[in-house]
């Protein structure tokens, strides 16, 4: 079982570099029903990993030249903050209700990624080929 | 490097903050499609920047936990441990893959989570 938990580990660990996430879509599930941890705890052991995770990403992000420190910090001072009310209306929103709406959300999200990176993918195809257009 | 505004910056952070706490996804699922869609910022500058929002608000939300006593150090250490590699050959193979190409992988990412989003 630790073996599984070092292998998602890793896995996480590849997704959080390479998407700029914490990996903790992974890491909870890998703390919860490999190593047993309740949900509480899964989701809070996560937190404390993801973090020097995520310092070793955006310092090798750092090396590559793409991070800006202002706005990632400030950012993440506004995102803690808010994350507090976030969790507090959780109690108080019917969640349950909007959660569908919030999926649907991402899946529009998801398309308008996907678009915008298709069309710069044939950008870039056409750009390959000498003399096109 | 186009720098955003404090403003802008405040809007984003609370914006990722808000859906993460309401709906428990990560910051990094609601902040890189907003860098991207909204700030204009490509794949790799909006990973970067979203690793080190996440760095501020994991610490905040891990220090709360650890005063509640929900952490548990020995399992944080078996995923963490192994996850510092994975984000070494990640961020190494990010600035290898095309950023139009990362792109539409981060798209299939999302609607994995919004599935998740939906059985939760």
């Amino acid at each position: 079982m630790i073996a599984l938990a070092i292998v998602i580990g890793v896995v996480a660990g590849v997704l959080s570099g390479m998407f700029g996430i914490g990996g903790g879509i992974l890491l909870v599930p890998a703390l919860a029903l490999v190593l047993g941890l309740d949900h509480v705890e899964a989701e809070a052991t996560s937190l404390l990993a993801i973090i020097p995770v995520a310092a070793v990403g955006a310092w090798r992000q750092k090396g590559y030249g793409n991070l800006d420190v202002r706005s990632g910090l400030t950012i993440g001072v506004f995102a803690a903050v808010a994350a507090v009310v976030g969790v507090a209306l959780v109690n108080v929103l019917p969640v349950h209700l909007v959660r569908y709406g919030f999926a649907a959300l991402m899946v529009y999200v998801a398309w308008r990624m996907a678009t915008s990176a298709i069309k710069q993918l044939r950008a870039d195809d056409e750009s390959a080929v000498p003399g096109g257009s | 490097m186009p720098s955003l505004r404090i403003s802008q910056l405040a809007l984003l952070g609370l914006a990722t903050g808000i859906f993460s706490g309401l709906f428990g996804v990560g910051g990094g699922i609601v902040l890189v499609p907003l860098l991207v869609l909204w700030a204009g910022f490509d794949e790799r500058r909006a990973a970067a920047t979203s690793l080190l929002a996440i760095v501020i608000a994991a610490s905040a939300g891990a220090a709360t936990q650890l005063i509640y006593g929900n952490v548990h150090f020995v399992a944080a250490l078996t995923v963490g441990l192994p996850a510092i590699g994975g984000v070494l050959i990640g961020t190494w193979l990010q600035q290898r893959v095309p950023v139009a190409l990362v792109q539409l992988m981060f798209s299939v990412l999302l609607v994995g989570v919004a599935v998740l989003v939906v059985l939760k």
